[in-house]
């Protein structure tokens, strides 16, 4: 029995399961899971390449579900967080939840179980800034397109808002920062990847791939969100707090004109 | 389409609109159907003007041409202002086009009044309707019932939207004569009390039969405006009181008077917009709503206004030492949300987290609990606490000196030596 592993997963989710596996399978009381291409290894510490393995990650998935639902929802949403060394956290969180005779999902006592509720929070709000944030450009063969630039990869959490929401609407949203992007065609919503020569953020530089109409809207989003401004309550503090500028040049409505 | 004229329109109309500051777009359940454009759900800001307010809905009026003349209204028939009106099809344009291109959660719409009450409530139902009918748009839609508007209206237009509501404006009845003498208070309570009660009936309905239509599942909201009529907090929340036990209100908005006129019965152009207590009358409102706290408690004859230096949870346990202190690790969950500091969130984390262990300050100030506050009201699994028996105003002087209020100035008499 070891206690101490490095296990080197590929960087998918089910990947990183498979690897939480092999760790209780091995019994290891601390399992250092690390993505291939981001190894640091410790001097003595024993290497091992986790290969995906779609049903040990069931397993573990499952296992997780039937202990609680919010931990479930609380792994996913952490993992995506890319953070450094969150994955020790979440599976010494896992750890936790298998050994607990309660719902140790719910022990905001522990510091572990206090982390990955903040991480997982940290990451919720980000998926929901992105439901706010995205602004669809029409482009001439009718796909409404539109760039971010999410902190975290919350892509495959808002596929399903945009689904619900846009369902008579061609549209993409396209991670620059990540290289990936949703594109939905009125069907289903499938990954793709595409090679972007510039980025298309707002009216400031107009590109022709857009209908004009487009930046007409564009121009009268801008002067709505300038004319319902009350003036004699400006309170910028309060305001750069809700939008934070790392997002502003994606947002039509905020840019100089 | 001429993208000039309704720029100016826009400009007109969405300025006159921006003193309605409802802005939710949550609390309904209309889902996408058939492949159709928009759904709801819980809510969502799409953006923040520069004032931080949050920016959900397109909210502009139909018209800002009003026949009548209260005083505390930007489009008063006697201001000398720019008028416009837009077509139906031209809102209905921009609400798709804005929505497509995810800007909004749907629209809002209100309207001054021009011929009758009841015209304008027809106009306003057409583009709701338009909206849903023909553009197949599950989005969110908030109409603005007009005064005096017939029921056969407001029952067509609870169809189509999924909030509506009535501005009280004037919490009193003295101060609504004063500052609109044309309009009478039961036009305002009539439209009100029809929706409430198609709301309970198609409720009742829906037990029976599940596919019976929605009838404005967001519910009913309405405002009152804050500071231009002298009126108290005491008259303010009872109000609010009112409305939300006998109109079954979703929220009661408090808007801090904007002064836009150089009428003498109104605060002069200038003065400042009273934010601070617009705040405390918010944060009042949610003790009412979610604390469990009745207003009585709060404000009463004795006390009929909100310290303007503490909020008004702190305010009532200063007046209430004889409850506190509460140990963390053993109070129920009802006097946990009455401790200052504490918020819900942090009352689930408490109780949860109790199950584990007995919680001591490390614990707490973890769970992100303002200790600043809520140190001198409990005690928990340490030997550590506030043994001294200290008065009311003593606790209320360390707490002020422990923070740092951004309306420090705006609230504190104390002389300055320097500016």
């Amino acid at each position: 029995m070891n206690a101490s592993k490095t296990l080197v997963y590929d960087g998918s989710f089910n990947g990183f399961l498979t690897a939480v596996f092999i760790g209780f399978e091995q019994k290891l009381t601390h399992a250092d899971i690390q993505k291939q291409g981001q190894l640091q290894s410790g001097l003595f510490a024993e290497t091992e390449t986790i290969f995906t393995n779609i049903e040990k990650a069931q397993r573990v998935w499952n296992g997780v579900r039937n202990k609680s639902n919010s931990a479930i929802k609380n792994i996913y949403f952490a993992f995506l967080s890319e953070q450094n060394n969150m994955e020790a956290l979440i599976y010494r969180y896992i750890q936790k939840l298998m050994g607990s005779k309660y719902n140790g999902a719910t022990d905001f006592s522990d510091d572990g179980v206090l982390k990955i509720n903040q991480l997982a929070h940290k990451v919720g709000r980000e998926k929901h800034r992105m439901e706010a944030f995205v602004r669809f450009q029409l482009t001439k063969d009718e796909v409404y397109f539109a760039n971010i630039e999410p902190d975290f990869d919350v892509l495959p959490l808002i596929s399903k808002h945009f689904r619900n929401r846009y369902a008579d609407q061609q549209w993409i949203i396209y991670d620059v920062k990540r290289k990936y992007g949703l594109f939905y065609d009125l069907n289903t919503v499938e990954i793709i990847s595409l090679d972007l020569s510039d980025i298309h953020t707002n009216s400031m530089q107009k590109s022709t791939a857009f209908t004009d109409v487009e930046y007409e809207y564009q121009d009268l989003w801008n002067n709505y969100f300038k004319s319902t401004t009350i003036k004699s309550r400006i309170n910028n503090k309060l305001h750069v707090q809700h939008v934070p500028k790392r997002y502003w040049k994606y947002l039509s409505e905020k840019k100089a004109v | 389409m001429d993208f000039n004229r309704i720029k100016e329109k826009l400009n007109i109309l969405a300025d006159a609109a921006k003193y309605d500051v409802s802005c939710s777009s949550s609390g309904s359940n209309r889902k996408n159907k058939v492949n159709g454009l928009g759904d709801t759900g819980n809510g969502i800001c799409h953006t923040y003007t520069e004032d931080g307010r949050c920016v959900s809905l397109l909210k502009i009026l139909l018209t800002n041409h009003c026949i009548f003349d209260c005083a505390y209204c930007v489009t008063r028939k006697s201001n000398d202002i720019q008028r416009a009106a837009f077509k139906i099809q031209e809102v209905v344009d921009l609400t798709i086009n804005f929505y497509r291109r995810n800007y909004i959660e749907g629209l809002f719409l209100s309207s001054g009044i021009f011929k009758s009450a009841d015209h304008t409530m027809e106009r306003l139902i057409a583009v709701a309707k338009k909206l849903r009918e023909e553009e197949n748009f599950n989005g969110y839609i908030h109409l603005k019932s007009i005064p005096g508007a017939s029921d056969e209206l407001m029952y067509e237009a609870g169809l189509y939207a999924d909030r509506l509501s009535v501005n009280i404006e004037i919490p009193t009845i003295s101060g609504l004569k004063l500052l609109a003498p044309d309009k009478k208070h039961e036009d305002f309570i009539k439209p009100m009390l029809k929706v409430k009660n198609e709301i309970i009936r198609y409720t009742e309905e829906r037990k029976i039969i599940k596919s019976t239509a929605k009838y404005a599942p967001a519910g009913q909201s309405t405002q009152m405006i804050v500071g231009a009529t002298g009126e108290s907090d005491k008259d303010i929340m009872y109000s609010a009181t009112h409305f939300y036990k006998n109109y079954n209100m979703k929220r009661v908005y408090y808007s801090g008077y904007v002064p836009i006129s150089t009428d003498s019965r109104l605060p002069a152009l200038g003065s400042q917009v009273p934010m601070l207590r617009e705040n405390r009358l918010y944060q009042t409102d949610w003790l009412l709503r979610f604390y469990g706290f009745s207003v009585n408690e709060i404000l009463d004859t004795d006390n009929p206004n909100l310290d303007m230096d503490i909020d008004p949870k702190l305010m009532w346990a200063l007046r209430n030492l004889n409850y506190f202190p509460v140990d963390i690790n053993k109070a129920e969950p009802r006097m946990l949300a009455r401790i200052p500091g504490i918020g819900m969130g942090s009352v689930h984390k408490i109780i949860s987290g109790r199950k584990y262990r007995n919680l001591n300050w490390e614990h707490l100030k973890k769970m992100g609990i303002a200790l600043n506050r809520a140190k001198y009201f409990i005690i928990c699994n340490s030997s550590d606490w506030e043994r001294r028996d200290l008065d009311a105003a003593t606790i209320k002087g360390m707490i002020l000196q422990s923070q740092n209020s951004k309306f420090k100035g705006q609230y504190n008499n104390q002389l300055s030596l320097f500016n």
